[in-house]
Protein backbone atom coordinates (compact mmCIF):
# COMPACT_ATOMS: atom_id res chain seq x y z
CA UNK A 1 0.00 0.00 0.00
CA UNK A 2 0.91 3.55 -0.85
CA UNK A 3 2.62 5.59 2.08
CA UNK A 4 -0.12 8.45 1.55
CA UNK A 5 -2.91 5.82 1.52
CA UNK A 6 -1.52 3.86 4.48
CA UNK A 7 -1.69 7.95 6.22
CA UNK A 8 -4.88 8.27 5.05
CA UNK A 9 -6.30 5.09 6.40
CA UNK A 10 -4.45 6.47 9.98
CA UNK A 11 -6.90 9.04 9.90
CA UNK A 12 -9.45 7.36 8.85
CA UNK A 13 -9.01 5.40 11.83
CA UNK A 14 -8.37 8.37 13.98
CA UNK A 15 -11.47 9.91 12.30
CA UNK A 16 -13.69 6.54 13.89
CA UNK A 17 -12.09 7.12 17.47
CA UNK A 18 -13.04 10.35 17.81
CA UNK A 19 -17.17 9.72 16.42
CA UNK A 20 -16.52 6.86 19.43
CA UNK A 21 -16.49 9.36 22.10
CA UNK A 22 -19.73 11.41 20.70
CA UNK A 23 -21.47 8.12 20.09
CA UNK A 24 -20.51 6.34 23.67
CA UNK A 25 -22.77 8.92 25.32
CA UNK A 26 -26.05 8.26 23.28
CA UNK A 27 -25.83 4.77 24.30
CA UNK A 28 -28.06 3.51 27.65
CA UNK A 29 -26.14 0.84 29.69
CA UNK A 30 -26.85 -3.01 28.42
CA UNK A 31 -28.34 -1.90 25.36
CA UNK A 32 -28.11 -4.22 22.26
CA UNK A 33 -26.19 -2.68 19.78
CA UNK A 34 -24.79 -4.13 15.68
CA UNK A 35 -22.03 -1.88 14.26
CA UNK A 36 -21.63 -1.57 10.54
CA UNK A 37 -18.32 -1.56 9.68
CA UNK A 38 -16.91 -2.15 12.81
CA UNK A 39 -13.49 -1.72 11.72
CA UNK A 40 -10.98 -2.95 14.19
CA UNK A 41 -13.59 -3.54 17.36
CA UNK A 42 -12.65 -0.27 18.79
CA UNK A 43 -16.13 2.01 19.56
CA UNK A 44 -17.68 -2.23 20.52
CA UNK A 45 -14.63 -2.91 22.98
CA UNK A 46 -15.06 0.63 24.66
CA UNK A 47 -19.25 0.56 24.96
CA UNK A 48 -18.54 -3.34 26.17
CA UNK A 49 -16.21 -2.08 29.09
CA UNK A 50 -17.81 1.67 29.98
CA UNK A 51 -21.44 0.19 29.47
CA UNK A 52 -22.04 -3.33 29.35
CA UNK A 53 -23.57 -3.23 25.91
CA UNK A 54 -23.79 -6.47 23.82
CA UNK A 55 -23.13 -6.38 20.55
CA UNK A 56 -21.51 -7.79 16.68
CA UNK A 57 -20.03 -5.70 14.59
CA UNK A 58 -19.82 -6.75 10.85
CA UNK A 59 -16.81 -6.26 8.52
CA UNK A 60 -15.17 -7.12 5.54
CA UNK A 61 -11.50 -6.58 6.21
CA UNK A 62 -9.44 -9.80 7.69
CA UNK A 63 -7.21 -7.38 9.03
CA UNK A 64 -10.06 -5.37 10.98
CA UNK A 65 -11.21 -8.89 11.81
CA UNK A 66 -8.06 -10.28 13.38
CA UNK A 67 -8.05 -7.21 15.42
CA UNK A 68 -11.89 -7.69 16.94
CA UNK A 69 -10.99 -11.41 17.70
CA UNK A 70 -7.55 -10.05 19.43
CA UNK A 71 -9.75 -8.05 21.54
CA UNK A 72 -12.82 -10.17 22.01
CA UNK A 73 -15.23 -8.53 20.03
CA UNK A 74 -17.71 -10.57 18.29
CA UNK A 75 -17.42 -9.87 14.59
CA UNK A 76 -19.50 -11.23 11.78
CA UNK A 77 -17.51 -10.81 8.22
CA UNK A 78 -20.39 -9.60 5.88
CA UNK A 79 -20.29 -7.11 3.13
CA UNK A 80 -22.98 -4.39 3.94
CA UNK A 81 -23.95 -4.33 0.18
CA UNK A 82 -25.46 -7.03 0.33
CA UNK A 83 -28.19 -5.89 2.90
CA UNK A 84 -28.94 -7.43 6.41
CA UNK A 85 -31.32 -9.88 5.58
CA UNK A 86 -29.93 -12.35 7.60
CA UNK A 87 -30.71 -10.11 11.03
CA UNK A 88 -34.78 -10.10 12.52
CA UNK A 89 -36.58 -6.87 12.43
CA UNK A 90 -35.78 -4.90 15.37
CA UNK A 91 -33.13 -7.56 17.08
CA UNK A 92 -31.14 -4.60 18.32
CA UNK A 93 -31.70 -1.28 20.45
CA UNK A 94 -29.18 0.47 18.41
CA UNK A 95 -27.52 0.06 14.61
CA UNK A 96 -24.73 2.37 14.42
CA UNK A 97 -22.83 3.23 11.11
CA UNK A 98 -19.64 5.50 11.77
CA UNK A 99 -17.60 6.92 8.78
CA UNK A 100 -19.64 4.20 6.00
CA UNK A 101 -22.67 5.53 4.72
CA UNK A 102 -20.76 7.50 1.77
CA UNK A 103 -18.56 4.33 0.87
CA UNK A 104 -21.95 1.36 0.40
CA UNK A 105 -23.44 1.13 -2.62
CA UNK A 106 -27.26 2.20 -1.78
CA UNK A 107 -26.89 4.32 1.30
CA UNK A 108 -30.76 4.93 1.08
CA UNK A 109 -31.18 0.49 0.77
CA UNK A 110 -28.66 0.61 3.78
CA UNK A 111 -30.97 3.19 5.79
CA UNK A 112 -34.05 1.29 5.23
CA UNK A 113 -32.27 -1.72 6.74
CA UNK A 114 -30.45 -0.20 9.70
CA UNK A 115 -34.29 1.14 10.78
CA UNK A 116 -35.51 -1.77 10.09
CA UNK A 117 -33.35 -4.77 11.88
CA UNK A 118 -32.48 -1.67 14.96
CA UNK A 119 -34.96 0.28 17.36
CA UNK A 120 -32.81 3.82 16.14
CA UNK A 121 -30.15 4.34 14.02
CA UNK A 122 -26.71 6.13 14.86
CA UNK A 123 -24.99 7.45 11.78
CA UNK A 124 -22.25 9.44 11.13
CA UNK A 125 -20.52 10.96 7.85
CA UNK A 126 -18.15 13.90 6.53
CA UNK A 127 -20.18 16.55 5.92
CA UNK A 128 -19.16 17.73 1.87
CA UNK A 129 -20.53 20.74 2.41
CA UNK A 130 -18.43 22.16 4.68
CA UNK A 131 -17.14 25.48 3.59
CA UNK A 132 -13.32 24.36 3.36
CA UNK A 133 -14.68 21.31 0.77
CA UNK A 134 -16.75 23.69 -1.06
CA UNK A 135 -13.74 26.17 -1.53
CA UNK A 136 -11.34 23.53 -2.68
CA UNK A 137 -13.89 22.53 -5.36
CA UNK A 138 -14.72 25.95 -6.07
CA UNK A 139 -11.06 27.80 -6.01
CA UNK A 140 -8.88 25.25 -6.74
CA UNK A 141 -11.24 23.20 -9.18
CA UNK A 142 -10.00 20.01 -7.97
CA UNK A 143 -11.66 16.94 -5.16
CA UNK A 144 -11.42 18.46 -2.27
CA UNK A 145 -8.39 16.34 -0.06
CA UNK A 146 -9.18 16.95 3.77
CA UNK A 147 -8.55 15.58 7.67
CA UNK A 148 -12.72 14.41 7.28
CA UNK A 149 -11.86 13.38 3.53
CA UNK A 150 -8.26 12.12 3.12
CA UNK A 151 -8.26 10.58 0.01
CA UNK A 152 -7.50 11.37 -3.79
CA UNK A 153 -10.39 11.06 -6.35
CA UNK A 154 -9.04 7.69 -7.66
CA UNK A 155 -8.52 5.96 -4.13
CA UNK A 156 -11.55 7.44 -2.41
CA UNK A 157 -13.79 4.48 -1.01
CA UNK A 158 -16.13 7.65 -0.67
CA UNK A 159 -18.66 7.07 -3.69
CA UNK A 160 -21.58 8.54 -2.12
CA UNK A 161 -20.53 11.35 -0.63
CA UNK A 162 -23.93 13.84 0.63
CA UNK A 163 -24.23 17.22 2.53
CA UNK A 164 -25.57 17.87 5.77
CA UNK A 165 -28.62 19.23 3.67
CA UNK A 166 -29.02 16.29 1.66
CA UNK A 167 -29.21 14.06 4.51
CA UNK A 168 -31.99 15.90 6.24
CA UNK A 169 -33.83 16.25 2.99
CA UNK A 170 -33.85 12.18 2.83
CA UNK A 171 -35.24 11.96 5.92
CA UNK A 172 -37.59 14.14 5.30
CA UNK A 173 -38.75 12.60 2.42
CA UNK A 174 -38.65 9.02 3.67
CA UNK A 175 -40.43 9.70 6.91
CA UNK A 176 -36.82 8.98 9.40
CA UNK A 177 -37.17 10.97 12.40
CA UNK A 178 -33.91 13.06 13.70
CA UNK A 179 -34.19 12.41 17.11
CA UNK A 180 -30.62 14.03 17.92
CA UNK A 181 -27.66 15.87 15.71
CA UNK A 182 -24.21 16.51 16.77
CA UNK A 183 -22.19 18.74 14.04
CA UNK A 184 -18.54 18.51 14.64
CA UNK A 185 -15.20 20.42 13.54
CA UNK A 186 -12.35 18.85 12.70
CA UNK A 187 -11.85 18.84 16.18
CA UNK A 188 -14.43 17.48 16.60
CA UNK A 189 -15.85 19.59 18.88
CA UNK A 190 -18.75 22.03 18.45
CA UNK A 191 -19.36 25.70 18.84
CA UNK A 192 -21.38 28.54 17.93
CA UNK A 193 -20.44 28.32 14.13
CA UNK A 194 -21.17 24.55 14.07
CA UNK A 195 -24.40 25.22 15.68
CA UNK A 196 -25.90 27.99 13.38
CA UNK A 197 -24.55 27.18 10.21
CA UNK A 198 -23.58 23.39 10.44
CA UNK A 199 -24.01 22.65 6.56
CA UNK A 200 -20.99 25.38 6.54
CA UNK A 201 -19.07 24.66 9.52
CA UNK A 202 -19.72 21.49 10.22
CA UNK A 203 -16.66 18.55 8.91
CA UNK A 204 -18.08 15.49 10.68
CA UNK A 205 -22.24 14.97 11.05
CA UNK A 206 -23.42 12.51 13.76
CA UNK A 207 -27.28 11.59 13.57
CA UNK A 208 -29.66 9.68 15.89
CA UNK A 209 -32.70 8.69 13.70
CA UNK A 210 -35.68 6.36 14.06
CA UNK A 211 -38.68 5.59 11.93
CA UNK B 1 9.58 -37.96 9.63
CA UNK B 2 11.30 -34.96 8.36
CA UNK B 3 15.66 -36.15 9.03
CA UNK B 4 15.33 -33.44 12.31
CA UNK B 5 12.13 -32.40 13.76
CA UNK B 6 11.08 -28.96 13.04
CA UNK B 7 10.85 -26.06 16.02
CA UNK B 8 6.83 -25.68 15.10
CA UNK B 9 6.28 -29.61 15.72
CA UNK B 10 5.08 -31.18 19.10
CA UNK B 11 7.53 -34.09 18.07
CA UNK B 12 7.27 -37.26 19.09
CA UNK B 13 4.52 -38.48 20.39
CA UNK B 14 2.86 -41.72 21.46
CA UNK B 15 -1.38 -42.84 21.98
CA UNK B 16 -2.45 -43.64 25.37
CA UNK B 17 -5.87 -45.37 26.22
CA UNK B 18 -8.05 -44.70 28.88
CA UNK B 19 -10.29 -47.26 29.99
CA UNK B 20 -13.96 -46.90 30.59
CA UNK B 21 -15.82 -49.05 32.55
CA UNK B 22 -19.56 -47.28 33.44
CA UNK B 23 -21.79 -47.94 30.88
CA UNK B 24 -22.27 -45.38 28.18
CA UNK B 25 -25.98 -45.19 27.03
CA UNK B 26 -26.48 -44.47 23.58
CA UNK B 27 -29.01 -42.72 21.78
CA UNK B 28 -29.62 -45.63 19.44
CA UNK B 29 -31.14 -46.95 22.74
CA UNK B 30 -27.95 -49.47 23.03
CA UNK B 31 -25.44 -49.53 26.00
CA UNK B 32 -21.85 -49.72 25.44
CA UNK B 33 -20.94 -51.58 29.07
CA UNK B 34 -17.61 -50.61 28.77
CA UNK B 35 -14.99 -49.25 26.47
CA UNK B 36 -12.15 -47.80 25.46
CA UNK B 37 -11.15 -44.50 24.30
CA UNK B 38 -7.40 -43.84 22.26
CA UNK B 39 -6.28 -40.26 22.54
CA UNK B 40 -3.10 -37.87 22.32
CA UNK B 41 -2.08 -35.25 24.11
CA UNK B 42 0.15 -32.36 23.40
CA UNK B 43 1.28 -29.82 25.94
CA UNK B 44 1.06 -29.12 29.53
CA UNK B 45 -1.71 -28.96 31.51
CA UNK B 46 -1.62 -25.80 33.80
CA UNK B 47 -2.50 -26.06 37.71
CA UNK B 48 -5.56 -24.73 37.23
CA UNK B 49 -6.46 -27.36 34.20
CA UNK B 50 -8.09 -24.27 32.34
CA UNK B 51 -5.98 -24.31 29.21
CA UNK B 52 -7.10 -27.89 27.82
CA UNK B 53 -8.86 -27.50 24.22
CA UNK B 54 -9.85 -30.87 22.61
CA UNK B 55 -9.60 -31.38 19.20
CA UNK B 56 -12.63 -33.49 17.59
CA UNK B 57 -11.59 -35.44 14.13
CA UNK B 58 -13.41 -35.45 11.01
CA UNK B 59 -14.69 -38.47 9.18
CA UNK B 60 -11.88 -39.97 8.25
CA UNK B 61 -9.61 -38.84 11.24
CA UNK B 62 -7.93 -40.20 14.49
CA UNK B 63 -6.26 -39.23 17.58
CA UNK B 64 -3.13 -38.60 16.04
CA UNK B 65 -3.50 -34.76 15.20
CA UNK B 66 -0.19 -33.78 15.77
CA UNK B 67 3.75 -34.80 15.59
CA UNK B 68 5.54 -38.23 14.31
CA UNK B 69 4.77 -41.71 15.77
CA UNK B 70 8.54 -42.61 15.06
CA UNK B 71 11.24 -42.18 12.47
CA UNK B 72 9.37 -44.08 9.85
CA UNK B 73 6.33 -41.69 9.85
CA UNK B 74 6.53 -40.44 6.13
CA UNK B 75 3.50 -37.52 7.55
CA UNK B 76 3.09 -36.14 10.61
CA UNK B 77 -1.12 -36.10 12.40
CA UNK B 78 -3.64 -35.30 9.96
CA UNK B 79 -3.82 -31.36 11.69
CA UNK B 80 -0.31 -30.67 11.87
CA UNK B 81 -0.77 -27.50 9.96
CA UNK B 82 -2.29 -25.99 12.92
CA UNK B 83 -0.96 -27.77 15.93
CA UNK B 84 2.45 -26.89 17.47
CA UNK B 85 4.34 -24.37 19.28
CA UNK B 86 3.59 -20.56 17.72
CA UNK B 87 0.96 -22.34 15.48
CA UNK B 88 -2.69 -21.28 15.65
CA UNK B 89 -3.55 -24.47 18.47
CA UNK B 90 -0.40 -23.39 20.14
CA UNK B 91 1.02 -26.05 22.21
CA UNK B 92 3.13 -23.72 24.75
CA UNK B 93 -0.16 -22.12 25.66
CA UNK B 94 -2.39 -25.05 25.33
CA UNK B 95 -2.82 -28.68 26.75
CA UNK B 96 -4.48 -30.07 23.16
CA UNK B 97 -6.29 -33.80 23.15
CA UNK B 98 -7.29 -35.65 20.72
CA UNK B 99 -9.42 -38.89 20.89
CA UNK B 100 -10.37 -41.35 18.02
CA UNK B 101 -13.89 -41.47 18.41
CA UNK B 102 -16.03 -44.81 19.54
CA UNK B 103 -17.03 -46.70 16.29
CA UNK B 104 -13.59 -45.89 14.77
CA UNK B 105 -10.74 -48.17 13.78
CA UNK B 106 -7.85 -46.40 15.00
CA UNK B 107 -7.80 -48.39 18.71
CA UNK B 108 -10.87 -47.01 20.44
CA UNK B 109 -13.59 -49.20 20.60
CA UNK B 110 -15.34 -49.85 17.46
CA UNK B 111 -16.31 -52.93 14.97
CA UNK B 112 -12.50 -53.88 14.73
CA UNK B 113 -12.51 -54.51 18.73
CA UNK B 114 -14.05 -56.99 20.83
CA UNK B 115 -17.21 -57.44 22.36
CA UNK B 116 -16.53 -57.66 26.28
CA UNK B 117 -19.42 -59.49 26.58
CA UNK B 118 -19.09 -62.14 23.66
CA UNK B 119 -15.15 -61.76 23.56
CA UNK B 120 -15.95 -61.39 19.87
CA UNK B 121 -15.44 -59.38 17.28
CA UNK B 122 -17.90 -56.23 16.96
CA UNK B 123 -17.75 -55.69 13.15
CA UNK B 124 -21.08 -54.69 11.92
CA UNK B 125 -22.64 -55.02 15.72
CA UNK B 126 -20.99 -51.90 17.27
CA UNK B 127 -23.90 -49.86 17.99
CA UNK B 128 -24.88 -46.95 15.57
CA UNK B 129 -22.68 -43.89 16.83
CA UNK B 130 -24.18 -40.28 17.05
CA UNK B 131 -22.50 -37.01 17.56
CA UNK B 132 -24.12 -36.67 20.81
CA UNK B 133 -22.72 -40.23 21.99
CA UNK B 134 -19.23 -38.77 20.85
CA UNK B 135 -19.43 -35.76 23.00
CA UNK B 136 -20.61 -37.48 25.75
CA UNK B 137 -18.02 -40.59 26.05
CA UNK B 138 -15.40 -37.57 25.55
CA UNK B 139 -16.92 -36.03 28.25
CA UNK B 140 -15.67 -39.36 30.02
CA UNK B 141 -12.02 -38.17 28.90
CA UNK B 142 -12.19 -34.61 29.97
CA UNK B 143 -13.17 -36.39 33.88
CA UNK B 144 -10.00 -38.60 33.27
CA UNK B 145 -7.74 -35.69 32.58
CA UNK B 146 -9.14 -33.50 35.03
CA UNK B 147 -10.36 -30.99 32.97
CA UNK B 148 -14.07 -29.67 34.25
CA UNK B 149 -14.16 -26.86 31.59
CA UNK B 150 -12.42 -26.76 28.19
CA UNK B 151 -10.62 -23.41 27.08
CA UNK B 152 -12.19 -24.72 23.47
CA UNK B 153 -13.53 -27.84 21.94
CA UNK B 154 -12.32 -27.20 18.18
CA UNK B 155 -13.15 -29.05 14.83
CA UNK B 156 -13.63 -29.01 11.55
CA UNK B 157 -16.35 -30.66 9.29
CA UNK B 158 -17.72 -33.42 11.49
CA UNK B 159 -15.40 -32.24 14.29
CA UNK B 160 -17.18 -28.55 14.27
CA UNK B 161 -20.55 -30.53 14.41
CA UNK B 162 -19.08 -32.30 17.89
CA UNK B 163 -17.71 -28.71 19.25
CA UNK B 164 -21.51 -27.40 18.55
CA UNK B 165 -22.97 -30.40 19.99
CA UNK B 166 -20.56 -29.74 23.29
CA UNK B 167 -21.97 -26.59 23.50
CA UNK B 168 -25.37 -27.51 23.33
CA UNK B 169 -25.26 -30.56 25.82
CA UNK B 170 -22.50 -29.20 28.09
CA UNK B 171 -22.65 -25.81 28.24
CA UNK B 172 -20.74 -25.50 31.49
CA UNK B 173 -17.90 -27.26 30.05
CA UNK B 174 -16.07 -25.18 27.77
CA UNK B 175 -15.87 -21.62 27.12
CA UNK B 176 -14.80 -21.18 23.57
CA UNK B 177 -16.55 -23.32 20.45
CA UNK B 178 -14.47 -23.47 17.24
CA UNK B 179 -16.84 -24.40 14.47
CA UNK B 180 -14.73 -24.80 11.09
CA UNK B 181 -16.19 -25.47 7.50
CA UNK B 182 -19.31 -27.33 9.43
CA UNK B 183 -23.35 -27.35 9.15
CA UNK B 184 -26.39 -27.51 11.14
CA UNK B 185 -27.16 -30.93 9.72
CA UNK B 186 -26.79 -32.65 6.37
CA UNK B 187 -28.59 -31.62 3.17
CA UNK B 188 -30.29 -34.13 1.42
CA UNK B 189 -27.79 -33.61 -1.11
CA UNK B 190 -25.17 -34.80 1.40
CA UNK B 191 -27.23 -37.31 2.48
CA UNK B 192 -27.02 -38.79 -1.09
CA UNK B 193 -23.22 -38.51 -1.85
CA UNK B 194 -22.91 -40.48 1.63
CA UNK B 195 -25.66 -43.06 0.62
CA UNK B 196 -23.50 -43.29 -2.53
CA UNK B 197 -20.84 -44.68 -0.67
CA UNK B 198 -22.65 -46.60 1.73
CA UNK B 199 -23.83 -48.79 -1.61
CA UNK B 200 -20.52 -49.00 -2.80
CA UNK B 201 -19.48 -50.87 0.30
CA UNK B 202 -22.54 -52.49 0.71
CA UNK B 203 -23.01 -53.82 -2.32
CA UNK B 204 -19.52 -55.32 -3.16
CA UNK B 205 -19.46 -59.15 -2.72
CA UNK B 206 -16.51 -59.13 -0.66
CA UNK B 207 -18.90 -57.57 2.02
CA UNK B 208 -20.15 -60.66 4.06
CA UNK B 209 -23.22 -58.92 5.80
CA UNK B 210 -20.21 -57.09 7.62
CA UNK B 211 -18.22 -60.08 8.75
CA UNK B 212 -15.88 -59.81 5.88
CA UNK B 213 -12.78 -60.03 8.57
CA UNK B 214 -14.50 -64.50 9.28
CA UNK B 215 -13.76 -65.08 5.68
CA UNK B 216 -9.85 -63.35 5.22
CA UNK B 217 -11.08 -60.67 3.06
CA UNK B 218 -12.46 -57.13 3.26
CA UNK B 219 -14.90 -54.71 0.40
CA UNK B 220 -11.58 -52.77 -1.21
CA UNK B 221 -13.10 -52.18 -4.33
CA UNK B 222 -16.44 -50.68 -2.19
CA UNK B 223 -13.85 -49.18 -0.08
CA UNK B 224 -12.08 -47.68 -2.93
CA UNK B 225 -15.35 -46.30 -4.48
CA UNK B 226 -16.58 -44.37 -1.17
CA UNK B 227 -13.22 -42.71 -1.19
CA UNK B 228 -13.12 -41.75 -4.52
CA UNK B 229 -16.49 -39.85 -4.38
CA UNK B 230 -16.05 -38.41 -1.28
CA UNK B 231 -13.12 -36.92 -1.80
CA UNK B 232 -14.99 -34.98 -5.04
CA UNK B 233 -16.45 -33.84 -2.69
CA UNK B 234 -13.76 -32.62 -0.50
CA UNK B 235 -12.02 -30.62 -3.49
CA UNK B 236 -13.71 -27.67 -5.56
CA UNK B 237 -13.91 -27.46 -9.15
CA UNK B 238 -11.14 -24.96 -9.38
CA UNK B 239 -8.69 -27.11 -7.16
CA UNK B 240 -9.10 -29.97 -9.56
CA UNK B 241 -8.59 -27.50 -12.82
CA UNK B 242 -5.41 -26.24 -11.06
CA UNK B 243 -4.25 -29.99 -9.66
CA UNK B 244 -5.13 -31.82 -13.01
CA UNK B 245 -6.55 -30.20 -15.85
CA UNK B 246 -7.11 -32.45 -18.77
CA UNK B 247 -3.44 -33.75 -18.09
CA UNK B 248 -3.36 -37.26 -19.38
CA UNK B 249 -0.66 -39.61 -18.13
CA UNK B 250 1.19 -40.45 -21.00
CA UNK B 251 -0.43 -37.26 -23.29
CA UNK B 252 -2.40 -39.07 -25.70
CA UNK B 253 -5.58 -40.97 -26.03
CA UNK B 254 -5.91 -45.27 -25.70
CA UNK B 255 -9.28 -45.01 -26.17
CA UNK B 256 -10.20 -47.73 -23.09
CA UNK B 257 -10.79 -47.49 -19.87
CA UNK B 258 -7.80 -47.45 -18.32
CA UNK B 259 -6.10 -44.52 -16.40
CA UNK B 260 -5.71 -41.96 -18.86
CA UNK B 261 -6.61 -38.60 -17.07
CA UNK B 262 -4.20 -37.55 -14.09
CA UNK B 263 -7.32 -36.65 -12.14
CA UNK B 264 -8.85 -40.44 -12.48
CA UNK B 265 -5.03 -41.75 -11.55
CA UNK B 266 -4.97 -39.41 -8.26
CA UNK B 267 -8.75 -40.71 -7.29
CA UNK B 268 -8.07 -43.92 -8.02
CA UNK B 269 -4.86 -43.56 -6.08
CA UNK B 270 -6.77 -41.71 -3.14
CA UNK B 271 -9.14 -44.51 -2.86
CA UNK B 272 -6.35 -47.29 -2.70
CA UNK B 273 -4.40 -45.98 -0.28
CA UNK B 274 -7.68 -45.60 2.03
CA UNK B 275 -8.98 -49.34 1.34
CA UNK B 276 -5.81 -50.39 2.95
CA UNK B 277 -6.18 -48.25 5.73
CA UNK B 278 -9.73 -47.99 6.90
CA UNK B 279 -12.28 -50.13 8.35
CA UNK B 280 -15.55 -50.40 6.10
CA UNK B 281 -18.40 -51.21 8.57
CA UNK B 282 -16.94 -47.87 10.72
CA UNK B 283 -16.94 -45.90 7.49
CA UNK B 284 -20.82 -46.87 7.31
CA UNK B 285 -20.73 -45.98 10.60
CA UNK B 286 -19.01 -42.43 10.55
CA UNK B 287 -21.41 -41.47 7.47
CA UNK B 288 -24.44 -42.42 9.54
CA UNK B 289 -23.17 -40.23 12.31
CA UNK B 290 -22.83 -37.43 9.97
CA UNK B 291 -26.23 -38.05 8.54
CA UNK B 292 -28.15 -38.12 11.86
CA UNK B 293 -26.96 -35.02 13.41
CA UNK B 294 -29.32 -32.56 13.53
CA UNK B 295 -28.91 -30.68 17.05
CA UNK B 296 -32.04 -28.30 16.23
CA UNK B 297 -34.47 -32.03 16.36
CA UNK B 298 -34.23 -31.62 19.94
CA UNK B 299 -35.52 -28.67 20.05
CA UNK B 300 -38.95 -28.56 17.90
CA UNK B 301 -36.62 -28.27 15.05
CA UNK B 302 -35.18 -24.36 15.92
CA UNK B 303 -31.64 -24.40 15.80
CA UNK B 304 -32.07 -20.80 17.21
CA UNK B 305 -33.81 -22.48 20.57
CA UNK B 306 -31.36 -25.78 20.56
CA UNK B 307 -28.50 -22.51 20.62
CA UNK B 308 -30.27 -21.00 23.56
CA UNK B 309 -29.01 -23.96 25.64
CA UNK B 310 -25.01 -22.67 25.11
CA UNK B 311 -23.14 -20.84 27.34
CA UNK B 312 -19.80 -20.39 25.55
CA UNK B 313 -18.25 -17.89 22.57
CA UNK B 314 -18.17 -19.39 19.27
CA UNK B 315 -16.23 -18.82 16.49
CA UNK B 316 -17.37 -20.20 13.04
CA UNK B 317 -14.99 -20.38 10.19
CA UNK B 318 -15.44 -20.79 6.27
CA UNK B 319 -14.25 -21.85 3.15
CA UNK B 320 -16.08 -19.60 0.01
CA UNK B 321 -15.07 -22.54 -2.45
CA UNK B 322 -16.24 -25.42 -0.18
CA UNK B 323 -19.18 -26.90 -1.63
CA UNK B 324 -19.66 -30.02 0.43
CA UNK B 325 -20.93 -27.55 4.03
CA UNK B 326 -20.66 -24.40 1.93
CA UNK B 327 -20.39 -20.86 3.43
CA UNK B 328 -24.18 -20.30 3.45
CA UNK B 329 -24.31 -22.89 5.73
CA UNK B 330 -21.97 -22.05 8.37
CA UNK B 331 -23.79 -18.84 7.97
CA UNK B 332 -27.30 -20.68 9.10
CA UNK B 333 -25.26 -21.34 12.59
CA UNK B 334 -24.00 -17.78 13.03
CA UNK B 335 -27.94 -16.50 12.29
CA UNK B 336 -29.08 -18.96 14.33
CA UNK B 337 -26.16 -17.70 17.15
CA UNK B 338 -27.16 -14.09 16.67
CA UNK B 339 -30.89 -14.63 17.21
CA UNK B 340 -30.43 -16.43 20.54
CA UNK B 341 -28.24 -13.29 21.65
CA UNK B 342 -24.67 -15.63 22.29
CA UNK B 343 -21.44 -14.39 21.54
CA UNK B 344 -20.51 -15.36 18.13
CA UNK B 345 -17.99 -14.43 15.34
CA UNK B 346 -17.68 -15.88 12.00
CA UNK B 347 -15.00 -15.34 8.82
CA UNK B 348 -15.29 -16.76 5.50
CA UNK B 349 -11.57 -17.60 3.97
CA UNK B 350 -11.19 -16.83 0.32
CA UNK B 351 -9.48 -19.77 -1.13
CA UNK B 352 -10.20 -22.14 -3.98
CA UNK B 353 -8.90 -25.66 -1.74
CA UNK B 354 -12.38 -26.95 -1.24
CA UNK B 355 -13.64 -28.50 1.87
CA UNK B 356 -10.46 -30.04 2.47
CA UNK B 357 -9.35 -25.89 3.59
CA UNK B 358 -9.46 -26.73 6.97
CA UNK B 359 -6.50 -29.18 6.90
CA UNK B 360 -4.37 -27.35 4.91
CA UNK B 361 -2.15 -24.04 6.17
CA UNK B 362 -3.35 -21.32 4.71
CA UNK B 363 -1.65 -17.75 5.42
CA UNK B 364 -5.34 -16.11 5.77
CA UNK B 365 -6.94 -18.73 7.81
CA UNK B 366 -4.16 -19.53 10.07
CA UNK B 367 -3.88 -15.79 11.09
CA UNK B 368 -7.60 -15.90 12.02
CA UNK B 369 -7.59 -18.89 13.84
CA UNK B 370 -4.92 -18.01 15.55
CA UNK B 371 -5.86 -14.27 17.07
CA UNK B 372 -8.90 -15.69 18.08
CA UNK B 373 -6.91 -18.81 20.28
CA UNK B 374 -4.49 -16.08 21.42
CA UNK B 375 -7.19 -13.92 23.10
CA UNK B 376 -8.21 -17.44 24.18
CA UNK B 377 -5.26 -18.07 25.85
CA UNK B 378 -4.87 -14.44 27.20
CA UNK B 379 -7.87 -15.53 29.12
CA UNK B 380 -6.45 -18.17 30.23
CA UNK B 381 -3.52 -16.26 31.78
CA UNK B 382 -6.04 -13.57 32.71
CA UNK B 383 -7.59 -15.92 35.09
CA UNK B 384 -4.24 -18.35 36.52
Amino acid sequence: MPEALLDANARGAAARRDDLRLISDWIPRGATVLDLGCGDGSLLASLREERDVNGYGLEIDQDNIAACFEKGVNVIEQDLDKGLGNFQSERFDYVIMTQALQAVLRPDAILDEMLRVGREAIITFPNFGHWRVRAYLGFKGRMPVSSALPYEWYDTPNIHLCTVKDFQVHCQRNDIRIIERTVVNRHHRSGALTRAWPNLFGEIAVYRVTR
Amino acid sequence: MPESIPPDSVGLVEPQTLHVDQPLELECGRVLPAYDLVYETYGTLNAEASNAILICHALSGHHHAAGYHGADDKRPGWWDSCIGPGKPIDTDRFFVVCPNNLGGCHGSSGPLSRNPETGELWGPDFPMMTVKDWVKSQTRLADALGVHQWAAVVGGSLGGMQAMQWAIDFPDRLRHSVVIAGAPKLSAQNIAFNEVARQSILTDPNFHGGRYYLHDTYPRQGLILARMVGHITYLSDDAMRMKFGRDLRSGRFHFGFDVEFQVESYLRHQGETFSRNFDANTYLLMTKALDYFDPARDYEHSLEKAMEQTRCKFLVMSFNSDWRFAPERSREIVNALVQAGRDVSYAEIDTPKGHDAFLLPIPEYTKLFGAYLGRVADEVSAHA
